[in-house]
C-alpha cells in the first residue's frame, strides 16, 4: 500500500512540473498585466493577420487532408496490390521526418537554386515566401492524421457490408455515403481535430519556407517566435494563449470522442 | 482477382499524386542536392568543428530526454493503469498536452519559465544552475515535447496483461518487485522500447521548442537542424542539404527500428 501511495505521488508531482506549471504559466503571464493589455497585444494587426493566415492555411489543408485520408484508407484496406506494404510506409513517412527537414526539403525544391525553382521563375509563380508554400509544407507535416486514424478501422471493420451494397447496385458514390462514412465518422471526425490542431500550431516546417515577412507570412506561431524576438513577451504569451486555447479545445474534442468509440 | 468494390483507380490515383507531390517530391529534391554535392565535399561538411557540435549536441540533449522521459513514461503508465485515485482521468488527458500546444508555445513557456524572473528559474539560479542557454535547457524542451511516447505505449500493453500470472506469482510467495521484473516486465518491454525509440526519434527532430530556450550559440547550444537552416539562409546549400540528409537517415532508421520492435511487440501480444 506504501509502494502504492508513493508512486502515485510521484505520478502526481512530476506532472505538475513537466506539464501543468507550464500550461499554467502561459495564462498567468497572458493575462499577467490585465485584460486590457491582453486585448491591446490580440488585436494588434500583426497578430491579427497572424491569426486570420494561419486559419486560411488551417481551412485549406483540412478537407485535402481528409480527401487524402479518406483515399489511402480505402485503397489500402480494401484492395490488394503490389507494393502495397510500401505505400503503407510512404504515408507514415511524414510522423519520422522532422518538420524543419520537410522545410528545407521544400526549399531545395521550389526555391531558385532547387530542383523546380527555375522553371517557377520563368512563369512567375510563386510558392515559397507566400501562402501556397506555408500550405505545402503544413500539408506534409498533417497528412498522416486522418489516414491512420480512419485505416486500422477500416481494415478492422471488414468489406461486406460494402460488398453487399454492390450486389444490391449500389453505386460507389452511394456505397461512400451510405455505408463507409456513418462506420468511420467518428474516426474521420477525430483524425480530422488532430489534423486540424497539427496545421494550426505547426512552426519548423513553415519558419523555413516562410520567410517570416511580418503582417504577410507570419502564421500565429511564427508571430509568437517574432514577439519573443522582438522582446515583446506578454504579446508573445498572448498569441501564445491563443494557441494553447485551440490547443485545449482540440484535446477536449478528442477526449470525448476517445469515449465516444 | 477480379476487384468487386469500386474506386480502386480513382483512390490509387489520389493517392499516388498526394504523396508523389506532396512527400516523394521534396524528398526526392534533398537527395538529388545531396547527391550532387560529392562524398569528399559531404564528409567535410560533416566533419566541420561546427557541424560535429551541433550534431553532438542533438544526441546527447536526445539521449538526456529519452532517459526522463523513459522513467517518467513507465510511472506514469503504471500509475494511470493500476491505481484508482480521484482525478485519475484528468491525469490522463495531461499526458495528451505535449502533443497538442504547438512547440512554438512550449518553448516560449519553458525558455521564461525557466530565464531569471521565471518560476523556475527563480528558484534555480541562486542554486547557481543555469537552465536557459545551455545544454539542459535543450534537453528539457526536448523532453517536454516528447513526454507522451513512452507512456502511449507501454498503458494498453499493461491494461491488456493478464493479471493471473502475477496472482499465481503472489500466491507462490513472490516479492512485487520479483513479480514485476519476472512477469510483468517481460510483456511490457518490447513497446516500452519502441516507445523510447519514437521519444528519441522526435527528440532528434524538436526544433520549435529548443530554439526558444537553447540561445543557439554556435558550437555550443546550437542543435544540427538550426545549423541546417542557418545554412539555408547563408545560401549554403550543399551545407544545408548535408546536415538535412543525415538527420533524415537517422530519422528513417529509427523508423524502420521502431517497426521491428512494434513487430516483435505485437507477437509477443499474439501468443495466447
Amino acid at each position: 500500500m506504501t509502494a502504492r501511495r508513493l508512486l502515485i505521488a510521484a505520478a502526481l508531482i512530476s506532472t505538475l512540473f513537466l506539464v501543468v506549471v507550464p500550461l499554467a504559466y502561459i495564462f498567468s503571464r497572458a493575462f499577467g498585466q490585465g485584460w486590457a493589455a491582453y486585448q491591446a497585444n490580440i488585436l494588434h494587426p500583426d497578430t491579427l493577420h497572424a491569426i486570420w493566415l494561419t486559419s486560411v492555411v488551417a481551412v485549406i489543408v483540412l478537407p485535402i487532408n481528409i480527401a487524402f485520408g479518406i483515399a489511402a484508407a480505402w485503397l489500402v484496406a480494401r484492395f490488394r496490390f503490389w507494393g502495397r506494404g510500401l505505400l503503407v510506409l510512404l504515408i507514415e513517412i511524414p510522423f519520422s521526418v522532422s518538420p524543419i527537414i520537410a522545410g528545407i526539403c521544400y526549399l531545395l525544391l521550389y526555391g531558385r537554386q532547387g530542383l523546380l525553382g527555375p522553371l517557377l521563375l520563368e512563369n512567375g509563380i510563386q510558392i515559397l515566401f507566400a501562402i501556397p508554400g506555408i500550405v505545402l509544407v503544413t500539408m506534409f507535416v498533417t497528412s498522416p492524421f486522418v489516414a491512420r486514424e480512419v485505416l486500422p478501422l477500416m481494415e478492422a471493420q471488414g468489406s461486406e457490408q460494402e460488398q453487399a451494397a454492390v450486389t444490391l447496385g449500389a453505386s460507389g458514390w452511394q456505397i461512400f455515403r451510405r455505408v463507409t462514412l456513418p462506420n468511420i465518422r467518428w474516426a474521420l471526425l477525430y483524425g480530422a481535430v488532430l489534423c486540424a490542431a497539427r496545421a494550426v500550431g505547426e512552426f519548423g516546417g513553415v519558419s523555413v519556407v516562410s520567410g517570416s515577412i511580418r503582417g504577410q507570412t507570419n502564421t500565429l506561431p511564427l508571430q509568437v517566435e517574432l514577439l519573443f524576438n522582438d522582446l515583446n513577451t506578454v504579446g508573445a504569451f498572448a498569441a501564445a494563449s491563443t494557441l494553447t486555447l485551440i490547443a485545449l479545445v482540440a484535446l477536449a474534442v478528442k477526449t470525448v470522442l476517445d469515449r465516444q468509440r | 482477382m477480379k476487384r468487386v468494390l469500386p474506386g480502386f483507380g480513382l483512390s490509387m490515383g489520389v493517392t499516388l499524386t498526394y504523396l508523389g507531390v506532396i512527400v516523394l517530391l521534396p524528398l526526392v529534391a534533398l537527395v538529388l542536392r545531396g547527391a550532387e554535392i560529392g562524398p569528399e565535399r559531404f564528409w567535410a561538411i560533416l566533419t566541420a568543428p561546427r557541424t560535429l557540435a551541433a550534431l553532438q549536441l542533438t544526441l546527447v540533449a536526445g539521449a538526456m530526454a529519452t532517459v526522463v522521459n523513459a522513467a517518467y513514461g513507465l510511472l506514469m503508465a503504471w500509475v494511470l493503469v493500476r491505481y484508482d485515485f480521484p482525478g485519475k482521468r484528468v491525469l490522463d488527458a495531461l499526458m495528451d498536452i505535449p502533443f497538442a500546444l504547438p512547440t512554438a508555445v512550449a518553448g516560449l513557456a519553458l525558455s521564461a519559465l525557466f530565464s531569471a524572473n521565471g518560476w523556475f528559474g527563480a528558484l534555480l539560479e541562486p542554486m547557481g544552475i543555469q537552465v536557459v542557454f545551455t545544454i539542459w535547457g535543450v534537453a528539457i524542451a526536448m523532453s517536454f515535447t516528447s513526454i507522451p511516447f513512452v507512456v502511449r505505449t507501454v498503458q494498453p500493453v499493461l491494461e491488456d496483461l493478464d493479471t493471473q500470472y502475477e496472482q499465481a506469482a503472489i500466491t507462490l510467495g513472490a516479492h512485487p518487485f520479483t513479480i514485476f521484473r519476472k512477469v510483468i516486465w517481460p510483456v511490457i518491454l518490447p513497446s516500452f522500447l519502441v516507445g523510447i525509440t519514437l521519444s528519441f526519434a522526435r527528440s532528434l527532430g524538436e526544433f520549435g521548442a529548443v530554439v526558444f530556450i537553447a540561445g543557439n550559440l554556435p558550437m555550443k547550444t546550437e542543435i544540427a537542424s538550426l545549423l541546417a537552416v542557418i545554412r539555408l539562409e547563408e545560401y549554403d546549400y550543399n551545407g544545408a542539404a548535408a546536415i538535412a540528409m543525415v538527420l533524415l537517415v537517422i530519422a528513417l532508421l529509427l523508423l524502420v527500428v521502431s517497426n521491428l520492435l512494434q513487430a516483435r511487440a505485437l507477437r509477443y501480444k499474439a501468443k495466447p
